[in-house]
């Protein structure tokens, strides 16, 4: 709900102003950037890298994985095409993207001293642990900061004199694949966010958020917001109204119709199956969401919104899948392919960060499941699948998950010294099954 | 719990007895290993009770406190528990071989051999479960901060002399198990829930008693009626035949038995203290002695029928082959063990509290790697754990049926034949993903190129061939040949290099400036260790 | 209800039961931290929760007897109450809460409470577990969180009828043995994530009654009675064992032998049946996986036959390689013995 004393655009600009202030101007080493689900993360390193480039400070950019990089040299590319750009990548076959090999402007090496001089250079944490030099950069932009591990912060932090930290503290945390419990409670806990180090040990470096998500409706902001970002808590950039999704056919009473209708009117469909437990490929539920994700296609989806006044078609590109785990996902591809649906994303909750959709449906991390796990039971995975879309999001799920979750009361154990990530897995999944309880419509072919 | 080891499990259910969940060892067992099984006090922090300890199965050596409050005492047992350890790790630490080691040169920063000692063997401790594993480490804190006389003549109650070595030993044993893969210190529960798959929940398979029933069963009874009898069987007189593996013993034990034992070991002493002349001195030293002689027994009586337990399942586990890879992980748990022993050497300092910011970065990488390197080699070393892989798409096995020879693009074209596998695995293969298989122990890579119909798929191979235009001979699976490839690498990686502690970037607090020598703990007047 | 004894009725006693070692041990912490009007506590709650605050020097430790738990209760509310507008340090040494726990009122007991000089509260919990160079077992903290979040709810109760609204800390303090001493010392806990869990899991508990109208008349848990009543009595109320119920339950190892008749395959841990989809039976499973029963298209039955067969091809080609291994030391002409086969075991000692 937009007041009228609010106005998205203006409190998002007073925002990426202060950043680009303290990151430009300011004496602290770093600055932390909290960016909720869609909130302008990328906009915000491509315009703070554009500008530290102009003001003649050598720049490195560190970002996760090769897509995000490969992503960002692109967006850099396309907003000042003049900017000679790095891109370090590894020795593998495929290190990264082809498509930048067609821009005049971005090297691309697997030696740093290849790149040595140019005003950008980006690569992957990874990659860049492996680069020494003799003179740090001036200037460093780490993208997904929350995702990153402390001990990769580490490897990497002697490149850079000073950084902008960028990151969405919301979604799924970094791991690590042995026990570290050994380390909890340490300010340097090598398998805690690069974030929470930082801070450990600078707690008054500035601390930005940006308090706009472009990306969620109106219907969604609320919700996601309170469940997942309580303490910082977020806006939609729109106002009810300004979104529209329709679709030219009628329904024809099922229950993938219904919800489908569901969506488009609130925001939110939850389907609900009826309670079964199944394994993790539980066919009826991959059906009904390849059989959602049909009949979005077929009925002549168009979305309105405030980019454009004319309704774009809701085609196969616009919609994407979300699981919690890759057999799921490879059922449902199976189960589209079946249905003759190709194109449509669909990936795991991990894959799935950063990425950005019209509609979603969501095949629940609980549906189905005689028990649940810490995996499971995630805030960061519920996080993701809920805040991927502009329009709707649909809800695939057997009933009976909230008798699930009273069967497993949370019993974490509780490590001395570690800040607590707030909030708790199991409340934020009661609290986002009791709103998809109003957009509940039950299973029927 | 992967589905292929769920079914074992309910196999074993079905069957009444524990089901193979490998087919080879993968840990390391030294032929003469120091077995070592505590008990602990219950509601002290680390206060011993006593012990079994040794090499000979048939003479364990029993270390008794017969009253855990006292620091004299328990100052005693770890004294002597020191004179046993101390000698064992010394003779293997005399043992050495040359050897080549891969450091960076300070100067080129390059990575050079260098030669080195490596000890040719390295001592091997075994408690029975993981709490034991916990009792090690929790020994290792309480001892390696002591101080003797001879460091520190004022030190209120200083240790005896060889305690804080040992300490220092047991801190770098405990340590070292947290790496996956190694050997130096193992639970033999965990080796033993490692090979064989029980019909009962990991969490009861931590009792030692228990496991044993359900992989060897005594005769005329079913797996599950030897755990439960292992579990709850108890005498007469309320104690449990199947003593807890300890440290914690039963509450049972503790209120029946020894409290009044130790009671009357209280009263003894004071007694003696107390006699006005020395013959009734003679007499109440008979009668504290036999009090004493009676916690013994009772220590005896509980850690017993661990000791023997743990010595029937090595049996059991060295009726086992070891892995093919078993030898070279040991080989790095021999490093470990010489590294310590040299930094024990130069006169370091003992392991601090807590690691800094760098040691504790590059201990986990250490162990991602261990990880992921032991997960390759079971797999590689085992049909049924690479069978558990098969099953969750991470490898597929087949027949070759055809091979066409190919050729890379460029002006020196090289061999890249394409070879056709038909499989009944589902591997998850992604476009163009790479895939190794194990060519002489070495891995040979190749690319996944598409799928020709169902189970036929199609890869590249694309390393290993020779120099030459055509791939050596052997280098390339012909038609009719079994192949097994695997979507995870063989060989792990080696990470990036961290800086070195003095140079810990700002973000990570920075330099933690000289290293002060850590203090003792500090001492009060009771309950201290 | 003595569950313990029950168990042992039942004629499946359990090995619960405390050390006099661990009770006398716990006792004397909670008095030497206790001591002196609360000093070394109060001394710890100022610095870990409080520094900015004036030093407790002084602090008053009002007497909270009163007859019967809804006397302390109300007592306890009183001292709070007047603890609050005295100002200054106030410690409450076991007082009394009461809390509405599915219909019925619970009584609570902490270890203590303070009341800061600003008017907050603070949950003080006291442990006889150890701070080893600052950790402590992390699932003993997590109960010790819980438990304290707790006391914090039903504080927030008895501060919700003051005007104004004091403020509860959502931080309690742990105080346990420091290393290997008596010595306490203390460490802030953030208990608002388990506050959250347990208000929400209060809002959502079945009414005790309706588990009580469900039951046949004349259900009773004395154990005085015969097995096969009291197993009828006990079988009458809805319980799901798992492995985990071992270490928190007394009844423990009656309900795992009645899941063991049951065939239930959650006996061998609740993950175990994520891949079992429908299949809750040990028999279902094994004759699904063998190819007896169950619908090959349901993908828990196809990836159990598939799951099967590897396992038989392994199993297979392992006792074909140690045939090939026998055969060949017999070659040798060696005794075949699995020792010697290893290669790097020479004799058992």
């Amino acid at each position: 709900m937009t007041t009228v004393d609010f106005d998205p655009g203006a409190a998002a600009g007073r925002a990426t102003d202060a950043i680009l202030h303290d990151t430009l101007h300011g004496t602290e080493r770093g600055v932390v950037v909290d960016s909720p689900p869609g909130a302008g993360k990328s906009t915000l390193v491509v315009r703070a890298a554009l500008e530290l480039a102009d003001a003649g400070r050598p720049l490195m950019v560190v970002a996760q994985t090769n897509a995000q990089v490969d992503d960002l040299v692109l967006r850099l590319a396309e907003k000042n095409p003049e900017l000679p750009v790095g891109r370090l990548h590894s020795s593998d076959a495929d290190a990264y993207n082809k498509a930048l090999d067609d821009l005049p402007q971005v090297r691309t090496s697997a030696k740093a001293a290849d790149l040595s001089g140019l005003p950008v250079v980006l690569s992957t944490a990874a990659k860049w642990a492996h680069v020494k030099v003799d003179e740090p950069w001036r200037h460093a932009i780490v993208d997904e900061a929350y995702q990153m591990r402390s001990d990769s912060l580490l490897a990497v932090a002697g490149l850079f004199e000073r950084a902008l930290f960028v990151g969405d503290p919301g979604q799924l945390d970094p791991f690590a694949i042995v026990g570290s419990e050994q380390w909890a409670g340490l300010s340097y806990d090598p398998s805690a966010s690069a974030v929470t180090t930082l801070l450990a040990h600078n707690p008054d470096l500035p601390q930005h958020r940006l308090p706009v998500s472009w990306r969620l409706p109106a219907s969604a902001a609320p919700l996601v917001s309170n469940a997942f970002y309580p303490y910082t808590p977020f806006r939609s950039g729109t106002s009810h109204g300004d979104r529209r999704l329709g679709f030219a056919v009628p329904s024809d009473g099922s229950g993938p119709d219904r919800v489908i209708d569901e969506a488009a009117e609130s925001g939110w469909g939850l389907l609900e199956l009826p309670a079964r437990h199944t394994p993790r490929t539980d066919p009826e539920a991959v059906r009904a969401v390849a059989t959602v994700v049909r009949r979005l296609l077929d009925r002549g989806g168009a979305a309105t919104s405030e980019r454009s006044s004319a309704p774009t078609p809701l085609t196969a590109d616009r919609v994407a899948v979300g699981t919690a785990h890759r057999d799921q996902a490879a059922a449902v591809r199976a189960a589209l392919a079946e249905l003759g649906v190709r194109d449509v994303t669909v990936d795991t909750a991990n894959r799935l960060q950063g990425r950005e959709y019209d509609v979603t449906v969501v095949l629940h991390p609980l549906s189905g499941r005689p028990d649940a796990t810490a995996f499971h039971l995630e805030t960061g995975r519920l996080c993701v699948l809920a805040s991927r879309h502009r329009h709707a999001c649909i809800v695939v799920c057997r009933a009976g998950v909230t008798d699930l979750l009273d069967d497993y009361p949370s019993t974490e154990p509780v490590q001395l010294g570690t800040l607590v990530k707030f909030p708790d897995g199991w409340e934020a999944n009661h609290a986002v099954l009791a709103h998809l309880a109003e957009h509940r419509i039950p299973w029927s072919p | 719990m992967s589905l292929i080891t769920t079914l074992a499990r309910l196999e074993a259910v079905g069957s009444g007895r524990a089901q193979p969940a490998a087919t080879v060892r993968h840990r390391h067992l030294s032929d003469r290993p120091l077995v070592f099984v505590p008990l602990t006090t219950a509601g002290e922090t680390g206060a011993p009770l006593g012990a079994l300890v040794g090499t000979d199965r048939d003479a364990p050596r029993l270390l008794a406190v017969p009253q855990p409050r006292d620091r004299d005492l328990r100052f005693a047992f770890l004294a002597d528990l020191a004179d046993i350890v101390l000698p064992y790790v010394d003779a293997y630490a005399a043992s050495v071989e040359a050897a080549e080691r891969t450091e960076t040169d300070p100067e080129t920063g390059k990575r050079v051999k260098v030669e080195a000692e490596l000890c040719a063997d390295a001592p091997q401790l075994i408690v029975p479960s993981r709490a034991g594993l916990d009792f090690v480490r929790l020994l290792g804190r309480s001892m390696r901060f002591r101080r003797t006389a001879e460091q520190d003549p004022d030190a209120p109650y200083p240790a005896p002399p060889r305690v804080p070595l040992l300490g220092r030993w047991l801190t770098h044993y405990g340590e070292r198990s947290r790496v996956p893969g190694s050997s130096l210190l193992l639970a033999l529960t965990e080796v033993l829930s490692r090979h064989w798959a029980t019909g009962q929940s990991g969490l009861e398979d931590q009792h030692l008693g228990a496991l044993l029933a359900w992989i060897d069963p005594p005769d005329g009874l079913t797996g599950a009626e030897a755990a439960r009898r292992a579990e709850l069987e108890r005498d007469p007189a309320g104690q449990l035949l199947c003593p807890p593996a300890g440290p914690a013993t039963d509450p049972a034990f503790d209120n029946k038995l020894l409290a009044p034992a130790i009671e009357r070991y209280d009263r003894a002493r004071t007694a003696l203290a107390a006699a006005e002349d020395p013959l009734e001195a003679d007499d109440r030293l008979a009668a504290l002695t036999a009090a004493e002689r009676d916690v013994r027994d009772l220590v005896a009586s509980r850690t017993r029928p661990t000791w023997d337990a743990v010595w029937r399942g090595l049996d059991l586990l060295r009726a086992l082959p070891a892995g093919a890879q078993v030898e070279g992980r040991w080989t790095r748990d021999r490093w470990s063990f010489t590294g310590h022993r040299d930094r024990v050497l130069a006169g370091e300092p003992p392991q601090p509290r807590r690691d800094d910011a760098v040691t504790a970065a590059n201990k986990l990488a250490t162990r991602e790697r261990e990880q992921g390197r032991l997960e390759a080699q079971e797999a590689l070393d085992d049909p049924l754990v690479m069978a558990g892989r098969r099953l969750t798409g991470e490898a597929f096995a087949g027949e070759v049926t055809d091979v066409v020879p190919a050729y890379s693009e460029g002006k020196r074209p090289s061999p890249r034949p394409l070879v056709t596998v038909r499989t009944d695995d589902r591997p998850h293969l992604a476009e163009r993903a790479k895939v190794y298989r194990s060519l002489n122990g070495r891995p040979q890579s190749a690319e996944y190129v598409g799928c020709e119909g169902d189970g036929v798929l199609v890869v590249r191979i694309l390393d290993k061939m020779g120099r030459g235009k055509e791939p050596e001979p052997g280098s390339v699976p012909e038609k009719g040949d079994r192949v097994c490839f695997t979507l995870f690498e063989h060989e792990q990686r080696g990470g990036a290099k961290l800086p070195d502690p003095e140079e810990t970037p700002w973000t990570h607090g920075g330099p933690p400036g000289e290293p002060a020598p850590e203090a003792p703990d500090t001492v009060t007047e009771e309950d201290v260790l | 209800m003595d569950k313990a004894r029950l168990a042992t009725a039942l004629g499946a006693p359990s090995g619960f039961g405390q050390s006099q070692f661990a009770l006398t041990r716990g006792n004397a912490f909670e008095a030497k931290v206790k001591a002196d009007g609360g000093a070394e506590l109060l001394r710890l709650v100022h610095a870990r929760l409080d520094p900015g605050a004036e030093a407790p020097a002084g602090a008053a430790v009002p007497d909270l007897t009163a007859h019967g738990p809804e006397g302390r209760t109300a007592r306890t509310a009183l001292a709070l109450r007047e603890a609050v507008r005295a100002g200054g340090w106030t410690l409450l040494d076991h007082p009394m809460l009461a809390l509405d726990v599915a219909g019925s009122l619970a009584f609570l007991e902490p270890d203590a409470v303070v009341v800061h000089p600003d008017g907050g509260w603070s949950v003080v919990e006291i442990k006889s577990f150890p701070m080893v160079d600052g950790s402590a077992d992390p699932a003993k903290v997590g109960a010790a969180a819980r438990q304290a979040a707790v006391y914090v709810l039903a504080l927030e109760e008895v501060a919700a009828r003051l005007d104004p609204v004091p403020r509860v800390h959502h931080r309690v303090l742990l105080v346990c043995p420091r290393d290997f001493s008596n010595l306490p010392t203390g460490s802030a806990v953030d208990v608002r994530k388990q506050r959250a869990v347990t208000a929400r899991q209060l809002a959502r508990l079945t009414r005790v009654e309706e588990i009580a109208g469900a039951l046949p008349e004349g259900t009773c848990f004395a154990p005085d009675r015969s097995a096969e009543e009291l197993t009828a009595a006990v079988e009458a109320v809805p319980a799901t064992y798992a492995p985990e119920c071992l270490a928190a339950c007394e009844l423990a190892f009656h309900c795992r032998e009645r899941a063991r008749a049951a065939g239930a395959v959650t006996r061998l841990g609740r993950p175990l049946r994520a891949e079992l989809g429908g299949l809750a039976t040990v028999g279902e499973v094994l004759a699904a996986a063998h190819g007896e029963t169950g619908d090959p298209d349901d993908p828990a039955v196809a990836a159990l036959r598939r799951a099967a067969a590897l396992r038989a091809e392994a199993l297979r080609s392992a006792d074909e390689a140690a045939a090939l291994r026998a055969e060949a030391l017999r070659a040798a002409g060696r005794a075949p013995s699995p020792r010697a086969e290893a290669g790097e075991v020479s004799a058992c000692p």
